[in-house]
Order: structure tokens, then sequence, then C-alpha cells
């Protein structure tokens, strides 16, 4: 079905700074990047009459991702394919997963990392394994540019701590110290081109007496936005790894989620099924 | 400061041919190929992502027509189903899909083959087959002879 597009209009910047200047004239203006959330929202009417800015046109911003020493930089048309299939990005081990899990290919060959976490969506892949890397994002105005934590940017269900006259400039992603055992597991009704049902990402450091040094969990669908699961990481660090400190990490994991009833699921499913990741995940990095 | 548009033109160049057209900014890149190119193989089932119908090949890749506004596509090299063949002679996959049978009302066809043709010449793009054809649904076949031709087609490449 065809969608009506008299109520919408489109601006194609010349430069990053005009990109800035349109936002700042007009923080109504939605920033367009892989536009596969677009065509969902104007079929199902929900998007009121609205000027896009096609961050496309503005040819400051790059495709390509680019590894330096310290960290893997995405750029605001830095597509899901761009980071799966390039060497040096896809040997970060869950950002690789959250693309094979992101719909299919012909969508990862358009969607964008910077929609996908500015589209907030409970259940994204790719927010979900950005935010396990501790990820950090440059938002950028007619200001100038800040720097804000992904674990820090939702604040509810599609709710940003973004001003309207911000847009996601660039994703920087550490690179991850070496010693980290990695996990990434996307529940959905079918292997591919299916919507999370539950997900957890997680990437956990084992000191020399056996203990958590460090972890960081991240779960999705399960709570109004992405969820990093911040009591669950406390009560794991400094432990060792028994089956009863893995008992009482699913404890605290079932405190932190709040599952809802919905088209793709139940609360009890997900509920289950997230518990039974993280045991999945703390078993599997036992020391043998 | 640039205005809000509702016309712009667009340059976009489709199996090898050049085209310049002015259109809404927004219009889906299937509904140009379908009604201002007149090239009507791409075609659409959900129209909003899901069923692979309208998958062309958008710079190189394979892409879903329905989630494409034109002025994303403008300097863009495209190719659609109309593309693949020459000089009247149908490309190695569809001809596979002709000899095993891999089609039933058609819908699906045209995508399934782009996806098809991209995993042929690009077989690391995805694990296997069926998740290099996973973005394409079949509501005909239960996709076994869509396999089949596949596995065909790659037999005589």
């Amino acid at each position: 079905m065809k969608p009506y597009l008299e109520d919408y209009a489109v601006i194609n910047p010349d430069s990053e700074r005009e990109v800035a200047e349109i936002l700042a004239d007009d923080p109504e203006v939605i920033p367009l990047a892989g536009g596969t959330d677009l065509f969902v929202s104007l079929k199902n009417g929900v998007l009121p009459p609205s000027a896009f800015l096609n961050m496309k046109s503005c040819p400051d911003f790059e495709k390509e991702p680019e590894l330096t020493d310290s960290e893997l930089i995405l750029e605001p048309l830095t597509t899901i394919s761009d980071v799966r299939y390039d060497e040096d990005a896809n040997r970060f081990r869950l950002l690789y997963e959250a693309c094979k899990n992101l719909s299919v290919i012909s969508i990862q060959n358009l969607a964008t990392w910077a929609g996908n976490v500015a589209n907030a969506s409970p259940c994204a892949n790719g927010a979900a394994a950005l935010m396990a890397y501790d990820a950090t994002l440059e938002l950028a105005g007619v200001e100038g540019t800040r720097e804000v934590k992904l674990t820090q940017f939702y604040r509810g269900y599609k709710e940003l701590k973004m001003e309207k006259e911000e847009y996601i400039r660039r994703i920087k992603v550490p690179r991850p110290e070496p010693g980290w055992k990695e996990y990434y597991r996307d529940v959905g009704p079918r292997e591919y081109q299916a919507i999370s049902k539950t997900l957890l990402a997680g990437r956990i450091q084992l000191g020399r007496g056996e203990e958590v040094n460090d972890v960081r969990l991240v779960a999705g669908s399960v709570y109004p936005h992405t969820l990093k699961l911040r009591q669950t990481e406390d009560y794991l660090r400094g432990r060792e790894l028994t089956e009863e400190t893995i008992d009482a990490a699913c404890e605290k994991l079932q405190e932190e989620i709040q599952p809802v009833d919905d088209v793709r699921s139940n609360r009890q499913y997900r509920r289950r099924v997230t518990e039974n990741m993280l045991r999945e995940f703390l078993q599997e990095s036992r020391p043998l | 400061m640039k205005e809000p548009v509702k016309e712009q033109t667009v340059e976009l160049t489709v199996n090898g041919d050049n085209y310049e057209i002015n259109v809404h900014p927004l219009k889906r890149l299937l509904d140009v190929l379908r009604e201002d190119l007149k090239l009507t193989g791409t075609k659409e089932g959900c129209g909003e992502g899901e069923c692979g119908a309208c998958t062309i090949h958008f710079d190189g890749e394979p892409a879903l027509a329905c989630m494409i506004p034109v002025c994303q596509a403008d300097g863009a090299e495209i190719t659609t189903i109309e593309g693949l063949s020459s000089d009247g002679r149908l490309s190695l996959v569809q001809e596979a899909f002709h000899q095993e049978g891999g089609t039933q009302c058609g819908i699906c066809t045209p995508g399934m083959i782009m996806s098809a043709t991209y995993y042929i010449d690009n077989p690391d793009s995805a694990e296997n087959m069926r998740e290099a054809l996973a973005g394409n649904q079949c509501r005909c076949t239960g996709y076994k002879r869509i396999f089949d031709s596949v596995e065909e087609a790659f037999k005589n490449k």
C-alpha cells in the first residue's frame, strides 16, 4: 500500500554545519538515515505531518566504520552490513552477532547503527551489543558536540537523553581488552527475519582467583528500553561463579527486568528464557 | 538555509539506463520503478520490509525497494529483475528456477531471484542459502523447489 506523502517533506543538507543549523531552526525536523523504520510508520499512518532531514545527502558523513588504536567509530551512515562485512569491525564479536540477528541481509544493507540507537526500540539488536561494549555517543548540534554513554542514553520507552536540536554524529566503541568472554543470544520465533522475544548480550572477565573481576550484562525486550542489568552486574563483581552465585544472580535479574505481554511473547516466557540465557552464559564462563 | 521540498530531481541508473525524474522525495523507490519507469517486474507484497517481493540490487547489494525513499537513491546504480537477462537469454539463476520449477504464482519470484543471484555471486555474504533467502517469503512452493533451483544454479555456475 502506498503511503500518503503530501503531509511530508524532505530537506537535503549540503554540510554537517547545515544539518545542525536546520535542527536548531526547527527541532521538529526528523533526521532520516537508513529509512527502514520510516515506511512502516508512514504505512501505519502514525506519523504527524513532518519534515525529514536526509542524512544521506550530506557529504560530510561517512559510511565505512573506522578502527583506531583505541576504538571503533561508526558514522551516521554506517549500516549494519558495513560492520558485518568489515574485517576490522566484525572482530567485535557482539556487534557481529547483532548484525546477523538484525532482520535479514536486504534490511541490514539499509539500516544504520545510529538509527538503531535513536529509534530506541526495546528489542534493538545493535543497541544491546553497543551497550555491552560501553559505547559512547557523540551528539552534535549548533553549540558543538558532547558525549554521552549509551548506558545513560535511554530514560523511558522511546525517550532519549538527547535534545531535538541534536543528532548522533558518531558512535564510539572502545576496543575490548583481551581476556573477556562474550555472549550474545537473541530468541525469536524463527532464526532469521524475526524480532526478539528477548535477548541477552554479556561480557565477563574472571580474575586469577576465578572470581568475577568485571562483567557487562544487557537485556533487550524485557524493559521499556534496552536495559543494562546494573544490579545483577554489581552482585556478580568479586564473587566466584558457584551455582549459588549463579542462582542469586538470576534472582537479581528477575528483580531488574519488567517484561510485558505483547504480540510477540508474554511476560512469563520472557522471564524464564532471559534467566535461562543468563544461566547459560555464566555457566559457560566458569573455569573448567 | 535549505527549505523542505515536496518535489526534487533525482538521477538514477537502472539496468544500465540513466533516468532523471521529478518526484516527491519520499516516494518509494518501488513506486518509482513501477510507475515512473514502468518496470513492473519488481513486486509489492507487504510494503513494510517483511516479505522481500520488492528486492532489487541497490549499488550492488540486495535491498528492499519498499524501504528506500527515492531521495536516498539519488545517484544510485540499481538492478531489477528486468536487468538480469541479456540478449533475450535468461540469467543462470532465472534458467535454474525455470528448469527446477522454482516458481508458482510468481509474486515472490523476482525478489527471490535477486537475492539468489547476489548470494551465488557472493557466497560469503550469508551463512548459508537459507539465510541468503530468509528475507524472501513464498506462500506457494514450500521452498523446496526454490532451494533446488538455487543449488542447480550453483552447480552450473
